[in-house]
């Protein structure tokens, strides 16, 4: 990898500007100058929420059904069978962040050496 | 003599929500904004209390702020968090290699963003050719929960005299990881050194993040195929379970659950929004549930 590649071009600095580094901080200081007033129950808050979790839902769904890069080299069984391993490791170990990941990659690696 | 005998009892419970003891009526007052942020899923709901090794409050360790800033950054080895910030930001790193993004990109993000979610969401959402605007208003909803996170972390740190704008950096700072480390640390730091540790201890997260983008970017580049697809594979495993692990309400496992499945039937429609549209759907049907059971409650 040379110098030019790993800096890139401006235009993609200027697009993560936008569309990445404004729309956090613009949070994190309302944060910090409206501190005080925020009706602790607002029904808006529970929505915002969800809507926020089921975003990164669609974003995990996405790396995986749609994969970008080496991961789609992985056959499509094998990348939902390593997510559902995954998960019911993730169950059985008591929510165990640890086990869910191990069991995820140890069926995705397993599978592919299995099937050559 | 009476002294000593103070000095053995057992410390006073002030009252609050969940038994913790209060210096002041103003620390009191904190329980709030944490059952806010409990609401607002920033929070796991089973924060393990391991011991802390700092120095005592009253200990001359404390007198200069880049003491307190040392032993923050020091802090980073006292938690497991610190070992899934370095696993997620390695994923990113390596997600980054593989959408097209340059490494000064992704060290960029990491460092001005500062919101793994939000990273996730953006290089994903452009890398499939999503337009700015898209990427920025999925990136927008996300960051939301950064809110009641700055309204709840921030008390710990102010004293009386605190300027609002010394607190910028510690707001920059702040996200889930160091989020939960701050209610963890800083009952065991001394008010007025709490900012300089907070900052210590987030540039030490940062740190370690920016040497896991970097070393997952590299190995998605130099890798075998199915070494590189193994760590692409972390980034929804870690983001898919830490999630899972903060659902404390049904409303927040439906969003998730139906978030997931929403997602392959909304990018059928191919309207380039497919993550907003399954992600608002998903997110409604879930504050319905949470709604229903509130009515019928």
């Amino acid at each position: 990898m040379s110098f030019a590649q790993a800096i890139g071009d401006w235009h993609a600095l200027a697009v993560l500007f936008v569309a990445g580094v404004v729309p956090n901080q613009i949070w994190r200081m309302l944060g910090l100058w409206f501190g005080g007033g925020i009706d602790e129950g607002s029904e808006l808050l529970v929505w915002v929420r969800a809507v926020a979790t089921a975003i990164l839902a669609g974003v995990i769904a996405q790396i995986v059904v749609q994969p970008p890069g080496a991961l789609a080299s992985v056959p499509d069984v094998l990348r939902y069978g390593a997510v559902g391993a995954g998960l019911i490791a993730f169950l059985l170990a008591r929510r165990s962040i640890f086990a869910g990941v191990v069991t995820g990659e140890v069926f995705m690696l397993a599978g592919k050496w299995w099937l050559g | 003599m009476r002294a000593v005998v103070r000095l053995f009892e057992p410390p006073r419970n002030d009252g609050g929500g969940d038994g913790l003891a209060h210096a002041s009526p103003a620390a009191a007052f904190l329980d709030v904004r944490r059952r806010l942020a409990r609401y607002a899923g920033a929070i796991p709901h089973s924060a393990k209390k391991a011991p802390v090794a700092l120095p005592p409050l009253d200990s001359p360790q404390w007198q200069s702020p880049w003491r307190a800033f040392v032993w923050g950054l020091r802090s980073i080895t006292q938690t497991i968090l610190t070992i899934v910030l370095f696993v997620t930001y390695l994923g990113i790193g390596a997600l980054a290699h593989d959408t097209h993004f340059s490494l000064l990109w992704a060290l960029c993000s990491t460092l001005f963003v500062w919101a793994g979610p939000a990273q996730i969401i953006l290089i994903t959402t452009l890398g499939s050719g999503a337009t700015i605007i898209q990427s920025a208003i999925a990136v927008t909803v996300s960051a939301i929960r950064l809110f009641p996170m700055v309204v709840s972390v921030l008390p710990l740190m102010r004293t009386p005299t605190t300027k609002r704008r010394e607190l910028i950096f510690a707001a920059h700072l702040t996200a889930v990881t160091l989020w939960v480390e701050c209610h963890r640390f800083l009952p065991q730091v001394p008010r007025e050194r709490r900012i300089a540790f907070v900052h210590g201890l987030g540039c030490g997260l940062v740190s370690v993040c920016l040497v896991a983008n970097t070393v997952g970017y590299f190995l998605a580049a130099n890798l075998t195929q199915t070494l590189g697809a193994a760590i692409l594979l972390l980034t929804p495993l870690s983001f898919l379970f830490s999630t899972a692990r903060n659902s404390r309400e049904v409303a927040d496992v439906v969003a998730l659950v139906l978030g997931i499945v929403l997602y392959p039937l909304a990018a059928k429609m191919n309207s380039g929004l497919d993550i907003l549209v399954s992600g608002v759907v998903a997110g409604t049907i879930a504050y319905g549930v949470h709604w229903w059971r509130e009515v019928r409650a």
